[in-house]
């Protein structure tokens, strides 16, 4: 039962309209220092073979022991994704050769997983939201790396990588076009980053996919399926299941029929590619691992991981609903990273009046600071304009010393030169001037040296913003602007 | 120089204690006694050198009063287990001249403890097989022969050359690893003891592995007491093994000659085979008409599911061997035989590299494990497997407190005498041991007496599990009984 699976964008073939159904499994990194079952380190970057345990290499004799910090991570895992724990799972070999295995099999969890059944609850535009099913997560083996460029004549191995742990996440097949499947993605990486138990970093290849997409005719039996193997990139999983779609498409309605097949996708030609057929799979000859007892733990270990969970996105984001009355939208976009999500709550301490000024600051954080980001490629960790500062904005604004405008202003500077905002509002003068009697003299002096565009404004009171405007740039944009407009009205007599 | 050699361990411990001689001393009788065999093929590396360097190290800690409890002991060991720096085979052509940078917890616990190492002993390749005949060092030699024959007999298998070696006086104990019978039959058909601890008893860090679930360390001694003295030694939790248990190791030696009266000891039904020879009757009749002297009372137990044990050890062992073979590719150590492409490389260095009986069963595990045979095969073996265990716990749940069997259905055989047409022939002289592997359980065996031919026969004792002391106890009053035996030397 899929109740909440959501219909996705359509494909339309010569034949009329098809729907894509994807699956996927998510191959992330644990966070953890040392590798599954050796004491080697996983750092990155490390010269070739310098990472590497006598397990890691699989030396005569050698034996793997469980790393416990791996195990606390999937679980903590398991828990962000709203899963079933298994107190009890089972380690076992999936046999293959290839020479980045220096054992000739690698441990994984095939019949036992760590981790069952979970979801995951997933943004789309338009603030509209679905729900992706969770099939199991279990823990496995990274392989090495094999090395081409090294030798004309011979391939070299780097085992730095093997042996290091992995989460396994598999997902039902509820997704139902690319973009979905973007945010899938987007969204369990947040997860993990919240967690901290995968940095998410897919250029290091910290989280790959592999993705499985069929299509069908809405509602009508599930197609064969292709694998896209390794994808290391949100858009080019966009792009892949886009284009695997319609290849699909193209076959059938041609009358041929799909092959079950692993494909990969070339980002350059921008198609997938058949990697091997199901004729050429291997036969895996999975069994349980006879070095290593069934892993178990009890549930008082998984209620205590549980009580001490960070704050998910999704729990994050119904607060910053509920209690700051920010807009779906806005909460969605302060905690789809987790950085980001960090700062606004550093924007929140330093404000005097949360209630007052939260909504604000969102959009301070979201307009401004993002934007401006954006625009000069900076991150969030490398931000000019720190959370402090961007408080401090915020807060002059609330109370009502700078206006919208002057607050840009002080931006800009603080952007460019830093400084404490409320001094450099004092030292500059740019407090907004809410004294009626300085604003009064300043219209007063308007109206008279402009009769022709009183008489008009009192024929068109649209014409008023002349005199706004006008009034606006004598006071250096310090005017209150409600006062201003209050006077203004009365003078005019409009 | 032959007293030297002549001696138990204890009787040395006690001679190196009162320095009627010293460890370099009995080390250099046993270098001799080692070079003036080499035609038993007992030991594929001698290390003189090392050994006499440890000896002088002992000695030095022996004069200050120190040392452990194998102090300038001289022992062989299994070519299975890792030795630090020293060439470590499994005595297969793929692992080449590899020499490890670790040693096994095993022996490394042996070196703690005082030990001497005089280098690596001969064994079936990858220690499967039951007459070391497979071994690419070739055959090891029983220095037992029958009465009036020049038959070169073979010494069992796989730890052949640890059993040839201590019963020729080689080395006063060694190192032997047990997957299906590996100690046990080895020791019977050369009048030593040996001692298969139940499983997770010793680490299996370091050992070159066969069968995970069933591999475990044991000795290869003379007397059943030197048995006990070297299993303290060897026993003992390891953290880089997850299937070694945290239970305190006990002062084995002070089992021996503890009072077995009341014991219940069982006797299977089962292992009473068709066709058994009279003497293999006779010898387990007498074996236990000895417990019986010894105020232990005699149950005939039933064990239903033996039947099936070795049918299904030959499923479950090759399966564990094909993968954990997997790791012999020629691709980081070892033999690598060239090829155009990895495929090739794979092919031809594992072709050249595995020997028959080997090849046979990766090929037997790896069909075994395959889709659609898994469930047939592999899964069924399991079952049996938990209803052989089973068996076991029913009979001790019985009050029974050790199971007495013959532990070979023979004598020592010829070498090329079996298996050449059939491998199955080979595969039945563990109809009596697989069990206890299948069960995880420990089994001793010790000499009990010799056939009509003048070739030494052994009884088996099985424990509960971690009981290895009530084994001694046994073992020693069938040792009292039967006496020693010790082959006339010929080489």
């Amino acid at each position: 039962m899929n109740v909440s699976v959501k219909p996705g964008k359509l494909i339309k073939g010569q034949t009329g309209d098809w729907e894509v159904v994807i699956g996927m499994e998510i191959h992330a990194q644990v966070t953890s220092k040392s590798k599954l079952f050796s004491g080697a380190s996983t750092e990155f970057g490390g010269e070739p073979n310098s990472h590497v345990s006598l397990v890691d290499a699989a030396m005569p004799g050698m034996l793997p022991v469980i790393n416990e910090e791996c195990v606390r991570q999937a679980v903590r895992t398991g828990l962000g994704l709203n899963a079933q724990i298994n107190l009890r799972s089972v380690f076992d070999r999936k046999n293959y050769f290839y020479p980045d295995l220096p054992q000739g099999y690698q441990i994984s969890q095939y019949k036992s997983p760590i981790v069952g059944e979970g979801e995951v609850v997933v943004e789309l535009d338009g603030g509209k939201t679905a729900t992706v099913g969770i099939e199991r997560l279990h823990l496995e083996q990274d392989a090495g790396k094999l090395l081409h460029d090294q030798s004309p004549t011979m391939s070299y191995v780097d085992l730095n990588r093997s042996g290091v742990a992995l989460m396994e996440i598999v997902s039902k097949p509820d997704i139902r076009d690319a973009e979905q499947a973007k945010a899938y993605v987007t969204k369990l990486r947040s997860i993990l980053r919240y967690l901290g138990t995968c940095d998410g970093d897919m250029e290091k290849g910290s989280l790959r996919a592999d993705v499985n997409v069929s299509v069908r005719k809405p509602g009508g039996p599930l197609g064969t399926r292709c694998e896209i193997k390794n994808m290391n990139s949100i858009n080019f999983i966009g792009q892949a299941i886009e284009y695997e779609a319609r290849r699909q498409i193209e076959i059938i309605e041609d009358g041929g029929t799909i092959d079950q097949e692993t494909r990969l996708f070339d980002p350059n030609k921008g198609e997938t590619r058949s990697m091997r057929s199901k004729e050429e799979a291997h036969d895996y000859r999975y069994f349980p691992d006879p070095d290593l007892l069934p892993l178990e733990f009890t549930q008082s270990y998984v209620d205590e991981l549980k009580a001490k969970l960070p704050e998910l996105p999704d729990q994050k984001k119904a607060r910053f609903i509920e209690s700051l009355g920010l807009s779906p939208y806005d909460a969605s976009v302060l905690v789809a990273e987790r950085e980001s999500a960090d700062f606004y709550e550093t924007v929140l301490a330093g404000l005097a009046d949360k209630a007052r000024d939260g909504k604000l600051a969102a959009n301070w954080v979201i307009n401004e600071l993002f934007g401006r980001l954006n625009k000069e490629g900076h991150g969030i960790a490398d931000s000019p304009v720190s959370a402090a500062q961007l408080a401090a904005i915020v807060g002059l604004i609330g109370e009502g010393t700078i206006s919208g405008k002057i607050a840009k202003d002080l931006f800009e500077i603080v952007w460019t030169e830093g400084g404490d905002p409320r001094e450099l509002v004092e030292a500059r003068g740019m407090k907004q001037v809410t004294d009626l009697g300085a604003i009064e003299k300043v219209v007063d002096d308007i109206i008279a040296a402009n009769p022709d565009k009183v008489a008009q404004a009192k024929a068109k009171p649209q014409l008023a913003g002349w005199f706004v405007g006008q009034v606006m740039k004598q006071s250096g944009g310090k005017a209150n602007p409600q006062a201003v407009n209050d006077l203004l009205k009365a003078k005019l007599g409009i | 120089m032959t007293d030297l050699t002549s001696m138990t361990i204890a009787e040395a411990k006690a001679g190196l204690a009162n320095k009627s001689f010293t460890s370099l001393e009995l080390t250099d009788a046993h270098l001799a006694a080692i070079e003036a065999a080499r035609s038993l093929n007992a030991f594929v590396l001698e290390t003189p050198d090392q050994a006499r360097a440890m000896a002088r190290a002992i000695d030095a800690k022996i004069a200050k009063g120190e040392g452990g409890p194998l102090a300038g002991i001289p022992l062989g060991i299994k070519d299975l287990f890792a030795t630090k720096d020293v060439r470590t085979t499994a005595c297969s052509k793929i692992l080449g001249n590899f020499v490890p940078p670790y040693e096994s917890t095993v022996t490394s616990q042996l070196w703690r403890d005082g030990a001497v190492m005089l280098g690596k002993l001969n064994n079936d390749e990858f220690a499967m097989g039951s007459s070391n005949e497979t071994s690419c060092f070739g055959p090891v030699v029983n220095p037992w022969r029958r009465e009036g024959s020049n038959t070169t007999l073979v010494p069992g298998g796989s730890s052949g050359g640890s059993a040839s070696a201590v019963a020729a006086l080689l080395c006063m104990g060694a190192t032997a690893t047990d997957t299906g019978g590996s100690i046990r039959q080895p020791a019977a058909f050369t009048a030593t003891v040996g001692v298969k601890p139940t499983y997770g008893r010793c680490s299996r860090w370091g050992i070159v592995a066969f069968a995970s679930s069933l591999d475990q360390a044991g000795p290869i001694a003379r007397t059943v007491r030197d048995s006990a003295i070297l299993m303290r030694s060897m026993a003992g939790h390891d953290p880089k093994d997850t299937t070694s248990v945290d239970i305190g190791v006990p002062d084995y030696e002070a089992a021996i000659g503890k009072s077995v009266k009341g014991m219940k000891i069982g006797i299977p039904k089962e292992y009473r085979l068709d066709g058994m020879p009279a003497e293999i009757e006779k010898l387990w009749t007498e074996g236990a008409a000895w417990l019986k002297a010894a105020g232990a009372e005699l149950v005939e137990v039933s064990l239903p599911h033996t039947k099936y044990a070795l049918p299904a050890y030959y499923i479950v062992a090759p399966a564990e061997a094909s993968s954990n073979l997997a790791r012999y590719d020629g691709v980081r150590y070892g033999l690598r035989m060239p090829g155009r492409s990895i495929g090739e490389l794979y092919e031809s260095t594992r072709a050249e590299g595995f020997g028959d009986e080997v090849r046979r069963r990766v090929m037997i595990g790896t069909y075994v494990l395959s889709a659609g045979y898994y469930d047939a095969y592999y899964l069924r073996a399991q079952k049996v497997r938990t209803l052989i265990k089973k068996d076991f716990e029913d009979c001790f749940a019985k009050g029974v407190s050790a199971i007495l069997t013959p532990a070979t259905p023979s004598a020592a055989f010829g070498v090329g005498e079996k298996g050449g047409a059939d491998p199955v022939e080979m595969y039945l002289n563990d109809i009596f041991t697989v069990t206890v592997n299948m069960a995880g359980l420990p089994g001793i065996a010790v000499p009990a007496g010799k056939d009509a031919q003048g070739l030494p026969l052994g009884l088996q004792l099985i424990g509960r599990p971690f009981d290895e002391e009530m084994l001694f106890s046994l073992g020693e009053v069938v040792e009292q009984a039967a006496g020693r035996f010790t082959p006339p030397r010929w080489w």
